[in-house]
C-alpha cells in the first residue's frame, strides 16, 4: 500500500474514533453550557452504555442485527433514566453549586464504576457487531461496520444540531444556557429543563458507547478515558460552545491515530493532559471559543 | 479568638497527641500497623485542609505531590542506598518545589478551572509514573529491601522493622505537622485564607495581595502532602504508581471533607474513620470503593460541615 | 465623633517625594488649600467594553482635602470611573497618578497599600465573620504606621475600635456582619474603609437605601472624616451632594460635563438638560 491509501485508511480510523468522541463529548458538553456543571461521571454513563449493550445483545441471543437495534434504543434511554434520577435526588437539592456538583458527581463516579464491576465483573466483555462485511476500496477493505459508525454519528449530530436550533427543547435549552433567570422568567421550567439536559447528555454518551463497543470491548475502566478525551474536547473548542466542542472532537479523534503512530500512546496521553491544561491556564475560553462566560 | 480559646485549643490538640501516643500500649499489633498507616495519611490530609478548608481552593491533584514525596524519597533509598533521614528530606524539599512550580501556573485560575487544571496536571504526572515504568515499575511498585530499613540520627539508631518504631516516627511528624497548620491557622496569615475563602475581591480590595497567600496555602498543602508521601514510603517500605492516581486526590477530599473541613483535626478524624470503613469493607467486596462514592454524596448532600465541622457549630464553638 | 488622623504612608515607597505639606489635626478643613500637584489626576482615561465605550478620555484632578461629589445620570460611567482608580478594573488608555506616581498599571491590592481605599455600592462585606473582625481585617492590611515601624497587635486593635467608633457601630462589634440592617452594613463598609487609613477614601452611592436620619447622621459622618482625608463620593442623592461637597463633576455617557462649586452646577444649564433631558 502506497502512502496516500494509508493516510486513507488512517482517517478512515481517525473517523471512527472522531465520532464517537463528537457524540460523548457533545454530552458533556451540553451539560456544562446549559447547567454550568461539571459531570465528572460521564464517562460511567459510557461505560453503562457499552455494559447495557452487551446485557441486552446477549438476552437476544444469535439475533445480531435485532440485538444491536435493541441496545441502540434500549440502552440509551435506560442510561438517561439513571442520570434524571441522580439529577433530580442529588444535583437538583444541592443547587447546582459548583464545588458541590463536582463532588456530588466523583461520587456518582465511584458507585457506578463499583456497581458496574459487582454486575458486570472485572473481564472485558466483548460484543457481536450486527453485522460483518467488507467494503472494498480499491487499495484494501474495510469494515461496513466502522463506515455505519461513521455515518450514524453524523446523522445523530445533525440530528441534535436539528432539535437545538428549531424545537421547543432545543429553544429552551438555549435559552436557560443563555440566561437561566430569564428563561424563567419567561415561562421555561429551568428545572425540568435541567434534568432533561443531564438525561439527554448522558444518552449520548451511551448511543456512542453502544456504536463502538462491538469494535472495541466493555470494561468497568472503560469510562475514564472516555472522559479525558471528553474533556479534552470540551475545553479545547472553548467552555460552553457546542459547535466547538463537535469540532474540536473531530480534530482530535483523526489526530488521536497520528499521534500514537509516532509517540507512545501513554507519552501522547500525558501531552494531551498538560495541553488542556495549559489551555486552561491561558487561554481559558477554550482555543476556539468565543467571549469568556 | 481569646487566650482561653487558644489555651483550650492547644490543650485540645496535646492531649489528641498523647492519647496517640498512649493507644500504642494497648491496642494489637495489626491495629498498631493500621494506626501507623492512618497518621500518616492524615498528615497528607490535614495539609490539603490549609488548601480546601481552610481557604476554600478545591484542588483535585495534589495526590502528585504525595507521589513526588513518596518517589522523590524511596527512589533514590532503592538505587543508590541513600541514607534514610537524606532521602526524608529529598521528598519533602522536591514537593515544596513542585507545589510552589504548578501554584504559580494553577493559580492563576480558579473555581472549575481550578479544578480541572489541578486534575490533568495530576492526572499527567500518574502518567508519566508510568512512561518511566522502567524506574518506578508503575503500578507493581518497588519494594524498598529490608537491608535499608533503618537508619542512624541524633547517635540513636532506629530499626524500621518494629512496629513500634515506626508508629512513633509516624506520630512525631504527625504532631508536627499539627503544629505547623495550628501555627499558620492561627495566625494573621490564617486569618487572610478565610477571608480569601469568604470573599477573595474584597480581600485584595482591603490591600490583601491574594494570588500570594493562595500560593502560600498551596505550597503549605503540597508540602505537607510530600511529607505524608516521603513518610510513607520510608515506613512502609513500598513506593508505586496508585499513590499518584486521581483516587488518592479523591480520598484525600473525601478524608478531609468527612472529618471536618477547615477544622485542624478534622482531618485526622475523617482518615481514620475511611480507613477502617474501607478495611473493613475490602474483607467482603472488591468493590469497596463504592463506600467512597456513596460517603461523597451523602457528605457533601446532607453533612457539608463534616463530623468536627457539625460538632464546632452545634456545641463546640471554639475548636480552631 | 472622632476623626481618624492621617496615615501618611511614606514607607510604601515608591513615593520619594516627602510626605504632602498637611498636618493631621483634627477640625482643619483644608479643601482647596494645598496647590500645586493634585492628590489624584487622570489623563485621558479610557474604558471599552467591547463596543461600549464607558468612560472616555476623561481627564480629572482631586486637590487634597476635597470632598468631591461624582453625579451623573445612570449609565454615565461612574462606577466604571472610580472602579479604575482604585485598581478594579483596568483601563483601555490612559493614566491615573496619585500622590505624584503612575499608579495606572498597579493591581489593585497596591494601589490600597498606596492608600486608596473604596467601598462598594453592592454591600461587600464578609458576611460570616463579625463586624468587629471585619473590621480588623481592613485594620491588619496595613501593617506600618508613617514612620515605618510596625504596630502591635494592640495598636492595630485600636486602629479597628476608633473606626467602628467613628460610625457609630460600637455597640454591635460582635454581631455577625450578615445579621446587621442593611444601614448598619453600609456603615461597617465605611468603618472598614476608615480602619485602611488611606489618603483618598472613594465611596460608591453610601448613602442609598439609608433612612433620612441615617443620612443625615452619615452626612455629618463624612464632614468629619473630611478634616483629615480626601473624598470622592458617587451620589444620586442631590441635597446629600449639595450639603457636603466641596466641588462636584458631572458625568454623562463617560465623558466630563461640568465641574465646579454645588451654586455652580446648579445653575449649569447643560446638567440640567442631561438629568432632565429637554
Amino acid at each position: 500500500m502506497d502512502f496516500g491509501a494509508f493516510f486513507f485508511l488512517a482517517t478512515l480510523e481517525g473517523l471512527v474514533q472522531a465520532a464517537v468522541l463528537s457524540l460523548t463529548a457533545l454530552g458533556l458538553s451540553l451539560v456544562f453550557g446549559v447547567m454550568r456543571v461539571v459531570n465528572v461521571a460521564h464517562g460511567q454513563f459510557f461505560m453503562l452504555g457499552a455494559f447495557l449493550a452487551w446485557w441486552i445483545t446477549n438476552m437476544i441471543a444469535n439475533q445480531p442485527v435485532l440485538g444491536f437495534l435493541a441496545a441502540l434504543l434500549i440502552a440509551p434511554l435506560l442510561v438517561g433514566g439513571i442520570a434524571f434520577l441522580g439529577e433530580r435526588l442529588v444535583l437538583k437539592p444541592l443547587n447546582y453549586g459548583p464545588q458541590s456538583t463536582i463532588v456530588a458527581t466523583i461520587g456518582f463516579l465511584y458507585i457506578i464504576q463499583e456497581v458496574a464491576l459487582i454486575l458486570f465483573g472485572p473481564d472485558p466483555r466483548p460484543v457481536e457487531p450486527p453485522f460483518q462485511f467488507d467494503v472494498e476500496f480499491p487499495w484494501f477493505g474495510y469494515s461496513g461496520y466502522k463506515l455505519f459508525v461513521i455515518c450514524t454519528a453524523a446523522l445523530l449530530l445533525c440530528a441534535t444540531w436539528f432539535v437545538m436550533r428549531s424545537m421547543r427543547i432545543g429553544l429552551a435549552m438555549r435559552a436557560t444556557q443563555f440566561d437561566s433567570e430569564t428563561a424563567q422568567n419567561f415561562g421555561i421550567p429551568v428545572g425540568r429543563v435541567y434534568a432533561q439536559v443531564f438525561a439527554i447528555g448522558a444518552m449520548l454518551a451511551a448511543v456512542a458507547a453502544v456504536l463502538i463497543v462491538p469494535i472495541q470491548q466493555a470494561h468497568y475502566l472503560m469510562g475514564l478515558d472516555a472522559l479525558l478525551l471528553s474533556f479534552i474536547a470540551v475545553i479545547v473548542g472553548g467552555l460552553g460552545s457546542i459547535q466547538g466542542t463537535v469540532v474540536a472532537a473531530i480534530l482530535i479523534g483523526l489526530s488521536g491515530g497520528i499521534l500514537s503512530v509516532f509517540f507512545s500512546p501513554t507519552l501522547a496521553k500525558i501531552v494531551a493532559t498538560l495541553f488542556v491544561a495549559l489551555v486552561l491556564v491561558f487561554k481559558p475560553e477554550g482555543l476556539f471559543g468565543g467571549k469568556a462566560r | 479568638m481569646t487566650a482561653a480559646s487558644t489555651r483550650k485549643s492547644i490543650f485540645l490538640h496535646l492531649a489528641v497527641v498523647a492519647v496517640l501516643f498512649g493507644l500504642q500500649f494497648v491496642v494489637p499489633d495489626y491495629d498498631k500497623l493500621t494506626i501507623t498507616r492512618i497518621m500518616v495519611i492524615a498528615v497528607y490530609a490535614i495539609g490539603y485542609n490549609v488548601l480546601f478548608g481552610y481557604t476554600g481552593l478545591l484542588s483535585l491533584g495534589h495526590a502528585m505531590f504525595f507521589a513526588v514525596g513518596l518517589y522523590a524519597a524511596g527512589l533514590p533509598v532503592y538505587y543508590f542506598g541513600l541514607d534514610l533521614p537524606l532521602a526524608f528530606a529529598l521528598g519533602i524539599g522536591a514537593s515544596l518545589i513542585l507545589s510552589l512550580l504548578i501554584g504559580v501556573i494553577a493559580l492563576r485560575t480558579s473555581g472549575v478551572s481550578f479544578m480541572i487544571v489541578t486534575l490533568m496536571f495530576a492526572q499527567a504526572g500518574y502518567l508519566l509514573t508510568f512512561h518511566l515504568t522502567e524506574y518506578t515499575q508503575g503500578d507493581a511498585g518497588l519494594n524498598l529491601p529490608a537491608s535499608i530499613r533503618s537508619f542512624g540520627f541524633a547517635g540513636i539508631t532506629f530499626d524500621l522493622t518494629k512496629p513500634d518504631v515506626r508508629y512513633n516516627l509516624a506520630l512525631c511528624i504527625l504532631a508536627l505537622a499539627i503544629l505547623i497548620v495550628f501555627a499558620v491557622v492561627r495566625s494573621r496569615s490564617g486569618r487572610i485564607l478565610v477571608a480569601i475563602r469568604e470573599n477573595e475581591e474584597r480581600t485584595r480590595m482591603l490591600g490583601y495581595n491574594s494570588f500570594a497567600h493562595k500560593l502560600k496555602a498551596f505550597v503549605i498543602a503540597g508540602g505537607l502532602s510530600g511529607t505524608s508521601g516521603a513518610t510513607f514510603a520510608i515506613l512502609f517500605a513500598y513506593v508505586g504508581a496508585s499513590f499518584a492516581s486521581i483516587q488518592n486526590s479523591i480520598e484525600v477530599l473525601l478524608f478531609t471533607l468527612l472529618g471536618g473541613a477547615g477544622t485542624i483535626l478534622g482531618p485526622l478524624l475523617g482518615t481514620a474513620a475511611m480507613v477502617y470503613l474501607v478495611d473493613k469493607t475490602s474483607e467482603f467486596t472488591t468493590a469497596h470503593l463504592l463506600i467512597v462514592g456513596l460517603a461523597l454524596i451523602v457528605l457533601v448532600a446532607w453533612f457539608p460541615k463534616g463530623i468536627l465541622g457539625s460538632v464546632r457549630e452545634r456545641w463546640v464553638k471554639w475548636i480552631p | 465623633m472622632d476623626p481618624v488622623a492621617l496615615l501618611s504612608p511614606a514607607d510604601f515607597a515608591f513615593s520619594d517625594a516627602p510626605p504632602p505639606g498637611r498636618e493631621a489635626s483634627s477640625g482643619v478643613a483644608a479643601a482647596g488649600e494645598s496647590a500645586g500637584v493634585p492628590l489624584l489626576g487622570t489623563e485621558n482615561l479610557t474604558c471599552r467594553f467591547g463596543g461600549l465605550t464607558a468612560v472616555d478620555n476623561v481627564s480629572f484632578a482631586l486637590r487634597e482635602g476635597e470632598v468631591r461629589a461624582v453625579i451623573g445620570p445612570n449609565g454615565a460611567g461612574k462606577t466604571t470611573f472610580v472602579s479604575l482608580l482604585c485598581g478594579r478594573i483596568a483601563p483601555t488608555s490612559g493614566t491615573v497618578h496619585f500622590r505624584g506616581k503612575d499608579v495606572t498599571k498597579l493591581p489593585a491590592h497596591r494601589k490600597v497599600q498606596a492608600g486608596i481605599a473604596y467601598t462598594s455600592q453592592i454591600t461587600n462585606v464578609f458576611g460570616n465573620l463579625s463586624v468587629r473582625n471585619n473590621v480588623m481585617l481592613a485594620a491588619e492590611s496595613r501593617l506600618r504606621n508613617a514612620q515605618g515601624r510596625r504596630l502591635t497587635s494592640a495598636e492595630l486593635a485600636a486602629k479597628a475600635d476608633r473606626a467602628l467608633e467613628a460610625v457609630g457601630l460600637s455597640s454591635r462589634m460582635d454581631e455577625k456582619a450578615c445579621e446587621l440592617a442593611y444601614g448598619h452594613q453600609r456603615l461597617l463598609e465605611v468603618a472598614m474603609g476608615l480602619a485602611l487609613e488611606p489618603a483618598l477614601l472613594i465611596l460608591d452611592e453610601p448613602t442609598q437605601g439609608l433612612s433620612d436620619p441615617e443620612i443625615a447622621d452619615f452626612c455629618t459622618l463624612v464632614r468629619a472624616i473630611a478634616a483629615s482625608k480626601t473624598i470622592l463620593l458617587i451620589e444620586h442623592n442631590m441635597p446629600v451632594v449639595m450639603q457636603i461637597a466641596d466641588r462636584i463633576t458631572v458625568l454623562n455617557r463617560g465623558q466630563i460635563l461640568a465641574e465646579g462649586t454645588p451654586a455652580e452646577i446648579r445653575g449649569n444649564h447643560d446638567v440640567q438638560v442631561a438629568y432632565l433631558g429637554t
